[in-house]
């Protein structure tokens, strides 16, 4: 098909214009947006996290491949080239704790691809963010795994395993020795709560974690460096691919009730400051909530939609029996997505909100 | 009569093709042996309550029907409460809840409406049995694939259902435990999911083959013919 017939066939009647992308150069942007994290990852936790990264991946393309086949869609080849279920895969191995066996990546996979994306349609058609699912369903199915954080040992660093031994914990052979492995900030926090710990008390003890800004700390590859994944956020906004209004919601409705917490009760709740740099916020707020499928149309819409994500965390975070909640909170504001959508329903052209036809202006002259 | 079997098995089965009695499939499905036990209990409830409403058909008035029949599934099921009570009270403590919730399983009430109330006594029975065995297959698999999911056992805590005869159907898969989802809500809905794509993607197969032999044995094949 030559490219003007393709142009062609997309033009509709005026005011719509053809953005003239694809869906294959949008995935590539985000791609590119998270590999300064993702290779900062991989220098940090060494070579189990690349093996886990590289086994969630194929088996994401496996998986959409074998459900393209299953559906008897014509060409599955071409529409794995569109990047979707690549970066569906990315994103999810991004929340996984970085020296997981690799089946937790070929599973959290098969339920990302499968389970959240395929069975409602494929690509465009899915309910919930794929990754979000899986990450969610690997987290309550196998509670032990999915928080067993790694001390940072940079690749380079003593004591960092190499190839052979990143095979063997990749394999599930080596059991984490127990020095290597650490809380993240937000369960550290948590465990020191449920003691009846102060904050400031708990923090302040030898050998608790601290925030960082750069990121050399226990966590999974897209919490580690806040740095890079908001460097990846402010490259998305700048080339368009996402607006402004889902991350500035996520991220004022975890920090304006954190502010407002923190300055009644710090012996309770964590400062703001706390809460931006650790997690998944960042890695929520610009590159989950910005999803095109899975949150509303508008942009009041998207801007509520993540005001009631960060919200949302912040309550799980805060109140909540897990540490984390990003994951939960997107999968809930997916589940309302549709009603949010029908509220902020926009005006037709030509006509008023009530659906009345607005009369010509200068018509009268 | 072979109608009526392959139709409450597997045609149109009370799980996988009405799409009734969901709300026992999924809440008591989380192991084997639980499965079976609800199973077993409901094909009694919907063998005797078949029976019964096929017996009564001519003097109840269509007015009156629904009430009649409840109130009668209803004393069935206090009845099969009561003897699970007395005589396996280990599967009761487990099944207790659920076996209350007969009363409302739609597969009853539903035989009883669309089947036995326009049908002869030994119809009824036989339709009663083979929907019946067909929920207790549905259940059992559901529970069996989510057991084995979920915790890595199949058919645990059998013998408090079958005596201990049958401890041998006791399996651990694995040591490891499984995924807890399986167990919770999710997995019932998930497992059921690939359950019935699965069931419809053999029922589509099966329907091309029949066709295929059909068409080939109305005409015959060309090599034949040139």
């Amino acid at each position: 098909m030559s490219r003007l017939a393709y142009r062609a066939e997309r033009t509709f009647a005026a005011p719509h214009a053809h953005g003239d992308g694809s869906v294959g150069q949008t995935m590539f942007l985000v791609q590119l947006a998270l590999t300064p994290a993702t290779l900062f990852g991989f220098w940090l936790y060494g070579w189990p996290a690349f093996f886990l990264w590289t086994t969630t991946l194929v088996s994401a393309l496996v998986f959409e491949f074998f459900c393209l086949r299953l559906m008897g869609r014509k060409a599955p080849g071409r529409a794995l080239a569109d990047g979707s279920a690549l970066l569906s895969g990315w994103l999810l191995a991004m929340t996984l704790p970085p020296w997981s066996p690799w089946w937790v990546g070929c599973l959290g996979a098969f339920i990302a691809i499968v389970v959240g994306k395929q069975v409602f349609g494929g690509l465009g058609q899915n309910v919930f963010n794929p990754a979000m699912v899986a990450r969610v369903a690997l987290l309550i199915s196998f509670p032990l795994q999915l928080t067993a954080w790694v001390t940072p040992l940079p690749l380079v660093g003593a004591g960092a395993p190499g190839f052979v031994d990143g095979l063997y914990i990749f394999l599930g052979q080596t059991p984490l020795p127990d020095a290597m492995t650490s809380a993240s900030l937000l369960g550290f926090a948590k465990t020191e709560l449920a003691r009846g710990a102060e904050l400031s008390q708990a923090f302040a003890a030898v050998g608790a974690p601290q925030v960082s800004w750069l990121g050399v700390r226990a966590g999974s590859l897209g919490e580690s460096s806040a740095l890079l994944i908001a460097l990846g956020g402010a490259f998305l906004l700048g080339v368009g691919i996402i607006r402004w209004h889902a991350p500035v919601g996520v991220l004022a409705g975890t920090l304006i009730p954190a502010l407002i917490a923190h300055a009644l009760a710090p012996e309770r709740f964590l400062d703001a400051h706390t809460h931006l740099f650790s997690g998944a916020l960042l890695l929520g707020a610009f590159f989950i909530a910005t999803d095109y499928v899975t949150t509303p149309a508008t942009a009041a819409g998207r801007l509520a939609f993540g005001l009631g994500v960060g919200l949302v965390t912040w309550v799980i975070r805060s109140l909540g029996g897990y540490p984390e909640g990003v994951a939960f909170a997107v999968l809930l504001m997916n589940g309302i997505t549709p009603l949010i959508d029908r509220c902020t329903r926009p005006r037709i052209l030509g006509r008023t909100r009530g659906g009345e036809a607005i009369a010509a202006v200068g018509k009268e002259a | 009569m072979k109608t009526l079997v392959r139709d409450g098995i597997w045609d149109n089965n009370v799980v996988f093709a009405q799409m009734l009695a969901l709300c026992p499939t999924m809440a008591v499905t989380t192991s084997g042996a639980n499965g079976l036990g609800m199973g077993l209990a409901s094909t009694a409830v919907l063998v005797a309550s078949n029976v019964l409403v096929a017996l009564i058909r001519g003097v109840v008035s269509a007015q009156v029907r629904i009430p009649v029949f409840i109130v009668l599934i209803a004393s069935l099921v206090t009845v099969v409460d009561m003897a699970l009570n007395a005589w396996l009270h280990e599967l009761y403590k487990v099944l207790g809840l659920f076996i209350a919730l007969i009363v409302v399983n739609c597969a009853i009430l539903g035989r009883a409406e669309a089947f036995a109330s326009k049908n002869s006594v030994l119809a009824s029975l036989v339709d009663g049995l083979a929907m019946g065995v067909g929920f207790t297959v549905a259940l059992v698999v559901i529970g069996l694939i989510r057991e084995g999911l979920g915790a890595g056992t199949l058919f645990a805590q059998a013998s408090q259902l079958l005596g201990e005869n049958f401890a041998f159907l006791e399996t651990r898969l694995h040591e490891r435990g499984g995924a807890l989802l399986m167990i919770l809500p999710p997995g019932a809905f998930a497992v059921m999911g690939f359950l019935l794509a699965g069931k419809r993607v053999l029922d589509t197969r099966l329907e091309a083959r029949a066709k295929a032999k059909e068409s080939s044995e109305a005409q015959p094949a060309p090599a034949q013919a040139g």
